[in-house]
């Protein structure tokens, strides 16, 4: 009756689909009700906010059991008691190699070594396995392995995704998170310092590194998209993607309308949406040791070839009397002079205009500088218009000078905007000058266009030239896409000298209007009543007004400045000169994080009618679900509000998700199977009592992962042998009773690694920029859209962790791919795992497989003991910890002595099969070869690539 | 394993009750006949294995051409004579009202195709001068002209085409498809890519298998090289040894089944198999060599070299070994610039082979059974590009209010033309097709009802249609 029952609800929910509700619904409420069947899930639907999740979590008792011998740990009796009820005996304990290897793979996701092994098997004390797990909670790997949890979750890649998909450099915060894990920070604080970290009073560099966690979104940088529409949707992303994390709940069914089962409104969904609006999107400086250091090296020899110009200033004359010392600094002097005087002579006197009124017309920030420049940051809109208002004061213009000006918040220091077709570069394509010169009182403003004429630049693109930046032409423009980090300028000169009265102001509109966002980074505008015809200046303008000075109004600091550029230009210092800006070349960038910075201003947040962007409506406030606990009081409601309100302990739903996250790592399956959705069409779990003792149990350990995982691990119901069940019917085969330990495939990523440190080819550093392995789609140009871009590495990089292979998310690592690496596209919070020809393809035939095969057979003969017997126990070790029994070792000699025959008649190459330069000669090169075919079997087995 | 139609029953339930599949049945030969009946009951269905549709399907495969770019329907499929008369003048400003247009100034001209369109056929099709092939099989074609979309960049609606959300992380067409269907071909994989203009804007979204399993991603066959990745063996492995190193792999894991009785194990050993069966049937689907020179001919391949012919080739001898779902991925047809010269240049490699296939399909009698679609992910603006900093003259920008796509075969009523635009093409004004109307349609051909073919993911029955999409009664037989 219950199966039945079981069955049709299961299947009018179903029929229900999610499209429709209504008197259906209401009668299968009813006939649920009548049947008195799962009475908390047709609870669920008549009282929603009764929702099992919805309340908070209460430590429950540990509940009695029969059997009092077998419970390791607090947790066990929640498992047994289950299983009593339903007249099941737990699993006998898997015996202890099956245990090292299930717990070395789920704590660091790699094999044991023969080392450990040995260790293990040696120690016969009481408390080995705790030895063991402090250990393996200890090893630096077991925040790589958990780091792949995350990272599935939180999307991470290393590309933009859409069209070309560039590559983007964020592999800080996955260090990051590695770090966090191994430290066990605990996991309220790795939520704060992840949502929020930047908004924390004096912000670390890590804590803002670790904002990078809303940054996985996909970037569009096809001409000609609407940036903000982009935006939005990154942030409607970020909603579901938070929510899906920490709370269990399909947020995103809100979007659209209210959702349809779990009490959030669709006003709430955008209530939530504002608390993450208020970002902008900054790229920061990761001062990592090594470039710091590279850096500080080379700084120090240009300062010391700087140092050294005032010593070897050729002299004119040859040796004289006088001080060599002195003689050249007078030298120095005289041609200094002369420099400044040939110099001021033909330049421009140049009075910078102060910006009083400036905006963005698609929102970027503007903010003006001390110099009187003004930066853009913030939004970066594909098309934009700054509007600027300059106070004059001159009496006379005859010519401007624009200045597109570096800074450190720029792209590659600036001084454009440009994130595509030149990083910080920029295209402006019209410079508009309108002069608004006061009436007489009662009069407004009059406005007059001003004419522009002679633009000369100091660089430009081949052909979108200066001139078109005046040419009226709003799709003609004047760009600067290379030489980034410099200053650039133009000047213009005015067809008319403008006569000037105080109050007249200078209206200007900077328009950028290309194919992909090029705006300008920071820029200035001066004027000159000069009316000698105007050039272009040869010196940077800090260096040109100085020239324009008088020496005797230099002070002792302007004279050294002016002196020591003079010193950096000059003739007779050409080659030392060069020297330097070749060791300025050299300079390594610092290597770039994406994070996210709070607005100063915030950015007012829409309901969208239809969750369309194109239909915003009423402005709403930022708040949250009125489902779940109030925002932290005395807070203002913003994101760092939202960080703490996600790990408040009165959250009733964060540690039940987190612990059942962390669960289904262990045992392959939730106790919630649905680990996407806690909500009401979720799946109800199966222990109750147990996930709210280990919610109530993570807060208890201030948030600490390692010491749950540790609880997790030290059970009895962890330990269990994981053979199926009796030979009899099959009882529970998705083990949701847990009468048997766990028996699942490993990720993919740790099928790559497992066949790495079995052969010894492992590279086992930790962090850094993601890497580029072999790929069996390379070279077949029809991949990826903008081509693959993956340049092989040949050095030991290419023997690193499957964590750290370069995520390209157009076109994933097909091994990867064919073991369920999700494309990081979405957050995703459980993976699929799938059992296909396709896999056995990969595991036979990929370039991995076959090195590692060659290495294994190397390191066989060359480690392993002289008899073939021992041999093949030694390469087993290695791949299944465990020994093999007598008839596995004749199997396998067997084939080998099979092999080797073929071999030895030539029927088989041993050359291809050893493989590479380095392959021995003669009988060595035909055991290697056999030894590969044995090695490439046991990488195969279906033991070598499963925790059992 | 057959099961009689059973159009009453859902199709949930033929996925839990019908589904022990070919998979099931070679095992038998594999294991001891109790053991393998035990792993046949306790493990999930066979994720390949073939399904029943909802009711009497039409079509049992696909082959769907994908012109990634957007080719522009006014100069291929949508003749538009008052558009000559208006030539060179502004649009009508109410046209754009609320339009927002990156590449094109608000006072753009008209510009009319200054190609020579033609009725062809008894079913008197219009078509451009550019494509005379498809001029031939004028009465197999039934073209839609009122398709529209919803998205605007490219990457986003090739993936919208392709899964049916703007989203990212659903699963495409032909993941759906053989989520639905399974496969009739348990040596080749059920759903194959091909690309024969380098990779796509929409990247591998565009073939992969969102929130379903991941049996479903669609599997590159590649033109270059060995055709299916991994499917040659590695240096130095001759068929024998590769064949011994199976057994003793399956050896292993058939102990090791013994001992475990895990039946995930069963689906490993054969999966090995089924691996085997496919590096050998692997280079026999690309050996062209029992071709003949008239198949060469009508296709149009001159040469060993990767092109969309052999792609069209290969199609043809991957619906005859039963693969469910076949995508042809060709970019090419994002004409900013002189689209007229673009399309004289894309047009020939493209015209050809698509009607070659029709054709081959229908001689061969398969056509009846597979549904060919061919379109892109939108058309094209009636008013002119002109960008002199991007060097564009005479071009088209992207427009998804309109555009025209082709089907023939599987149940499409052959020798019609659908659907209106208005007189300059920018709107449709007679039986729009929105692209879920278009998936609901294919599903519908395929014998699957869009609203019942569902997979259960964060809370809610997901369909390729999300919430709309109605069948075109027209296109059907």
């Amino acid at each position: 009756m219950k199966k039945f029952l079981c069955r049709f609800r299961k299947s009018c929910a179903n029929g229900l689909g999610s499209y429709c509700s209504g008197s259906t619904g209401r009668t299968l409420v009813v006939i649920l009700i009548f049947c008195g069947f799962y009475s908390s899930a047709a609870n669920n639907a008549v009282s929603q906010q009764d929702h099992w999740a919805f309340r908070p979590p209460v430590r429950p008792s540990v509940p009695a059991v029969k059997d009092r011998l077998w419970s390791r740990h607090p947790l066990d009796p929640f498992i047994l008691a289950r299983l009593e009820e339903k007249g099941r005996q737990p699993a006998r304990e898997a015996d202890r190699l099956t245990l090292l290897r299930r717990l070395t793979l789920d704590l660091t996701g790699l094999p044991p070594s023969l080392q450990a092994i040995t260790t293990w098997t040696q120690d016969r004390s009481p408390n080995a396995y705790q030895k063991l797990l402090d250990r393996l909670l200890a090893s630096p790997h077991y925040g790589e392995r958990w780091a792949l949890w995350w990272l599935d979750a939180v999307r991470y890649a290393d590309s933009n995704g859409y069209e070309s998909d560039r590559a983007r450099s964020i592999w800080a915060y996955r260090d990051w998170v590695i770090d966090s894990l191994n430290s066990d920070m605990p996991f309220d604080q790795f939520t704060v310092e992840q949502v929020a970290g930047d908004m924390l009073p004096h912000a670390s560099i890590g804590q803002r590194i670790a904002t990078g966690f809303h940054r996985h979104t996909y970037i569009n940088e096809e001409g000609g998209h609407d940036w903000e529409q982009f935006r939005w949707e990154s942030i409607v992303d970020r909603v579901n993607t938070t929510a899906t994390i920490f709370l269990g709940l399909t947020f995103a069914c809100a979007q659209c309308h209210d959702h349809k089962y779990d009490p959030i409104s669709q006003r709430e969904y955008w209530q939530f949406f504002a608390l993450l609006n208020n970002v902008d999107e900054p790229f920061l400086d990761v001062p990592t040791p090594e470039i710091l250091h590279q850096r500080g090296e080379l700084q120090a020899a240009i300062a010391r070839l700087e140092a050294s110009r005032e010593k070897i200033f050729p002299l004119q004359n040859g040796p004289s009397e006088q001080n060599e010392k002195d003689l050249r600094s007078q030298q120095i002097e005289r041609k200094f002079a002369a420099w400044h005087q040939r110099e001021s002579a033909t330049a421009n006197r140049w009075s910078t205009l102060e910006p009083v009124r400036f905006v963005s017309q698609m929102n970027a920030t503007l903010s003006a500088l001390e110099d009187h420049s003004i930066l853009a940051t913030g939004d970066r809109p594909e098309i934009d218009e700054y509007r600027v208002v300059y106070k004059t004061g001159n009496k006379k213009i005859t010519g401007f000078l624009m200045e597109a000006l570096p800074h450190p918040a720029l792209p590659r220091g600036g001084p454009g905007r440009g994130s595509f077709m030149g990083d910080g570069g920029f295209a402006l394509s019209e410079l508009v000058v309108d002069l608004a010169t006061q009436k007489n009182a009662g009069g407004g403003a009059a406005v007059r266009r001003v004419g522009l004429k002679h633009p000369v630049a100091t660089h430009q693109h081949k052909s979108r030239t200066v001139e078109l930046a005046i040419d009226g032409n709003r799709l003609t423009h004047w760009q600067v896409n290379d030489r980034i980090g410099q200053a650039h300028w133009a000047v213009f000169t005015s067809k008319q000298p403008l006569l000037l009265q105080d109050e007249d102001q200078l209206q200007v509109i900077y328009l950028m209007n290309f194919i992909h966002q090029q705006s300008l980074g920071r820029f200035r505008l001066s004027v000159t009543d000069d009316d000698k015809p105007l050039a272009l200046p040869v010196h940077p303008r800090e260096i040109l007004d100085l020239l324009m000075t008088a020496p005797a109004d230099w002070s002792t600091g302007e004279r050294q400045r002016l002196r020591r550029y003079f010193l950096s230009v000059t003739a007779e210092l050409a080659e030392c000169n060069q020297n330097i800006r070749e060791l300025h070349a050299q300079m390594p960038p610092l290597p770039t994080t994406m994070v996210v910075a709070e607005r100063k201003q915030a950015r007012p947040t829409h309901f969208h009618h239809r969750g369309e962007f194109s239909q915003p409506s009423e402005l709403v406030k930022g708040q949250v679900p009125f489902l779940l606990h109030p925002l932290p009081k005395g807070e203002p409601p913003n994101r760092l509000a939202l960080a703490r309100w996600l790990v408040s302990p009165q959250n009733p739903l964060v540690g039940r998700v987190i612990m059942n996250q962390s669960w289904l790592q262990f045992f392959g399956r939730g106790i919630v199977t649905t680990t996407e959705d806690f909500g009401s069409q979720g799946d109800l779990p199966t222990h109750p009592l147990l996930l709210d003792w280990l919610a109530t149990e993570f807060i208890r350990n201030a948030w600490s992962l390692k010491t749950m995982h540790r609880s997790l691990v030290s059970s009895a119901v962890y330990r269990q042998s994981s053979v199926f069940g009796s030979k009899d019917t099959p009882w529970d085969p998705k083990n949701q009773w847990l009468a048997r330990g766990p028996r699942v495939r490993v990720d993919a990523e740790t099928v790559r690694d497992i066949a790495l440190q079995a052969s010894g080819l492992l590279n086992s550093q930790i962090g850094g920029p993601s890497f580029f392995p072999p790929r069996a789609d390379l070279n077949k140009g029809d991949v990826a859209f903008a081509g693959l871009q993956w340049k092989v590495d040949q050095d030991g990089n290419r023997y690193r962790r499957g964590l750290y292979i370069f995520r390209k998310r157009s076109a994933p690592h097909p091994a990867l791919a064919t073991f369920d690496a999700p494309p990081r596209n979405i957050c995703q919070v459980k993976r699929r795992r799938s059992n296909t020809p396709l896999q056995a393809l990969v595991l036979l035939n990929d370039e991995c497989t076959t090195e590692a095969a060659r290495t294994l057979a190397g390191r066989v003969l060359r480690e392993g003991p002289p008899d073939d017997d021992g041999r093949i126990r030694y390469a087993f070790r290695h791949c299944l910890t465990r020994t093999p029994d007598e008839a596995e070792i004749a199997d396998l000699l067997l084939f080998l002595r099979e092999q080797a025959g073929r071999l030895q008649t030539d029927n088989l190459d041993a050359l291809a099969i050893a493989g590479g330069e380095n392959a021995p000669q003669g009988d060595t090169l035909h055991q290697l070869a056999a030894w590969t075919t044995v090695a490439r079997v046991l990488l195969n087995l279906d033991e070598t690539i499963t925790k059992q | 394993m057959t099961s009689p139609l059973c159009p009453l029953t859902t199709r949930r339930f033929f996925f839990e009750q019908c589904g022990v599949g070919l998979g099931k049945v070679a095992l038998t030969s594999l294991l001891g006949a109790d053991l393998c009946q035990r792993a046949a009951a306790e493990e999930q269905t066979d994720p390949m294995a073939p399904r029943m549709p909802h009711f009497r399907p039409k079509a049992k495969q696909v082959i769907f051409l994908f012109m990634a770019g957007g080719p522009s329907h006014l100069d291929l499929f949508d003749y538009k004579p008052t558009l000559r008369k208006h030539d060179g003048q502004p649009v009508p400003p109410e046209v754009l009202a609320g339009k927002d247009l990156p590449f094109i100034e608000r006072d753009a001209a008209l510009m009319s195709s200054p190609l020579k369109f033609a009725r062809h056929g008894d079913s008197g099709a219009e078509l451009s001068e550019l494509l005379p092939h498809l001029a031939g099989i004028a009465d197999d074609l039934t073209i839609v002209r009122s398709l529209h979309t919803s998205a605007f960049n490219h990457a986003p609606a090739q993936i919208f085409m392709q899964t049916g959300h703007l989203q990212l992380g659903k699963p495409s067409l032909g993941a759906w498809v053989t989520y639905g269907l399974g496969s009739e071909n348990q040596d080749l994989p059920a759903f194959v890519v091909m690309n024969s203009a380098g990779g796509i804007s929409g990247g591998a979204a565009c073939y992969g298998s969102g929130f379903l399993p991941s049996d479903y991603q669609g599997v590159s066959l590649h033109s270059q090289g060995n055709p299916i990745l991994y499917t040659q063996n590695p240096p130095g492995y001759d068929v024998k040894l590769q064949r011994r190193s199976i057994d003793l792999v399956n050896r292993f894991n058939r102990r090791q089944l013994e001992r475990v009785n895990d039946p995930q194990i069963a689906s490993r050993i054969n999966a090995y198999e089924l691996a085997f069966r496919l590096q050998v049937s692997a280079p026999d689907l690309v050996n062209l060599d029992q071709e003949s020179p008239s198949t060469f001919e009508m296709y149009g391949i001159d040469s060993e070299k990767p092109s969309f012919a052999r792609n069209c080739l290969l199609a043809r001898r991957l619906v005859e070994r039963g693969v469910r779902f076949i995508c042809l991925f060709h970019k090419g047809w994002d004409h900013h610039a002189d689209v007229v010269g673009g399309l004289r240049g894309i047009c020939p490699a493209v015209d050809r082979p698509s009607a070659a296939l029709v054709r081959d399909l229908k001689q061969r009698g398969l056509l009846d059974e597979t549904l060919v679609v061919w379109g892109g992910e939108f058309g094209r603006t009636p008013m002119v590009e002109n960008n002199p900093a991007l060097n564009r003259k005479l071009g088209r920008d992207h427009h998804p209010d309109a555009f025209s796509m082709w089907m023939a075969g599987g149940g499409i009523q052959p020798g019609q033309t659908i659907g209106q635009t208005d007189e300059m093409g920018y709107y449709t004004v007679e039986d729009p097709v929105h692209v879920h109307d278009l998936h609901a349609t294919m599903l519908h051909l395929l014998g699957m009802d869009h609203e019942r073919l569902t997979f259960k993911y964060q809370g809610l029955d997901s369909r390729l249609t999300n919430v709309s999409g109605n069948v075109v009664e027209k296109l059907l037989i």
